[in-house]
């Protein structure tokens, strides 16, 4: 169990800790919005690969990935355990969301990497 | 079925009966309900059913006197259990009118209805009819250690008498008022889901005794009470403390405890 590795108490500050700092960077993502480019086209393909261009943008962004993901995740173990409880269960939850919190962070991380390197064409 | 509840003093049921008039005049405030019983024998039963009596009740009746009424005159099957009838020993919770409350406490001219509907607890496996098993209660609660831990003791003639000041008695004074009546596990939406999530009352309880300065135990307690079914899986839904019939507040207990497992409280 996850519990032998980190106590509950440990895992419930990243839990809060991640929310707060998360909305912190959600604001200064929704500010950069309105102030750079213009609002409405900030969803065109061009406009999206171009942010990744400003490497402190990059890094707003690699940093709301990361904390949303162990947010989102741990709150998703914490629902399913509740749903359900048994050994079996339990671990496969808290491993299957441990692995899927790291699959999202690498793929989200590659393409924020591939397209501040330039590797994504516009 | 028409029988009252008990008479108070002053007032005497007729020996013999000349007249209805006569009896209603000694029973001046009577009024008559439906009063429903649930009924589920689990080893022969797969649904429960509902019973209906009319049953008379005063003003001071309280619903345990109505379901005791039924039991002793009309259908002696009914599983209940009751023990004080003064909200002390906290063995009459049941649902009534779909809330928890002690049958004993709760008087059917304050429940403002035409009908009482009794349940047995939720979140609890039924014995019989109103009667449920309270192992997972005292099972948890036994875990959280509810007595002081400490090495030396008041007794021992080497020993002074553990003092503690008003203030130091007002941080858990409250939390000692549990009565084990199970009502705040029956209202706590987490333990409607999750089978292995200590309670309310035990997190209470693990508060109370972290907050007696008499007591040593609380890194030990913290330690029952920090794991994945433990104290962060309340929702704070506060339905705990809206049941308690004793006035304890296992909600705010719960974020108290929480307090010196987030480090803010020493």
């Amino acid at each position: 169990m996850m519990s032998n590795i980190m106590r509950e108490s440990h895992i419930m500050k990243i839990h809060y800790l991640t929310a707060l700092v998360a909305v912190g960077f959600v604001i200064i993502h929704i500010m950069i919005r309105f102030t750079h480019g213009s609002f409405a086209n900030s969803l065109e393909f061009e406009s999206v690969i171009a942010n990744y261009e400003s490497i402190p943008y990059a890094i707003v962004l690699e940093a709301m990935l990361i904390l949303i993901s162990v947010h989102g995740f741990n709150g998703l173990r914490i629902i399913l355990l509740e749903l359900k409880q048994g050994n079996a269960y339990e671990n496969a939850v808290t491993y299957g969301c441990l692995a899927a919190m790291i699959a999202l962070i690498a793929y989200g991380s590659r393409t924020i990497i591939m397209a501040t390197m330039g590797m994504v064409e516009a | 079925m028409t029988k009252g509840g008990a008479l108070p003093k002053g007032f005497e049921r007729p020996s013999s009966s000349p007249s209805q008039e006569k009896y209603e005049k000694v029973k001046p405030s009577s009024k008559t309900t439906t009063l429903r019983i649930s009924k589920f024998n689990p080893e022969s039963d797969s649904t429960s059913t509902f019973s209906e009596f009319k049953v008379h009740y005063q003003r001071w009746t309280t619903v345990l006197d109505a379901i005791l009424e039924v039991k002793s005159n009309y259908d002696h099957s009914i599983g209940v259990r009751y023990s004080c009838r003064q909200a002390t020993c906290g063995s009459c919770g049941m649902i009534i009118n779909g809330k928890p409350k002690l049958a004993c406490f709760t008087k059917i001219s304050e429940l403002d209805s035409d009908s009482v509907t009794v349940e047995p607890m939720n979140n609890f496996p039924i014995i019989r009819d109103l009667a449920v098993g309270f192992e997972r209660l005292i099972e948890t609660h036994k875990r959280i250690k509810p007595y002081i831990i400490r090495d030396d003791s008041e007794v021992t003639s080497e020993t002074k008498e553990f003092l503690q000041s008003p203030e130091d008695v007002e941080k858990y004074i409250q939390f000692a008022g549990c009565i084990k009546c199970g009502l705040c596990n029956s209202a706590c939406p987490t333990m409607a889901t999750d089978s292995s999530f200590v309670g309310p009352q035990a997190l209470a309880q693990a508060y109370r005794y972290v907050a007696d300065n008499r007591d040593k135990g609380k890194d030990e307690r913290l330690k029952i009470i920090d794991e994945p079914h433990g104290i962060w899986r309340c929702h704070f839904a506060g339905s705990c403390s809206q049941v308690c019939p004793k006035g304890v507040d296992p909600a705010m207990g719960i974020q108290l405890l929480r307090g010196y497992l987030l480090g803010y409280r020493k």
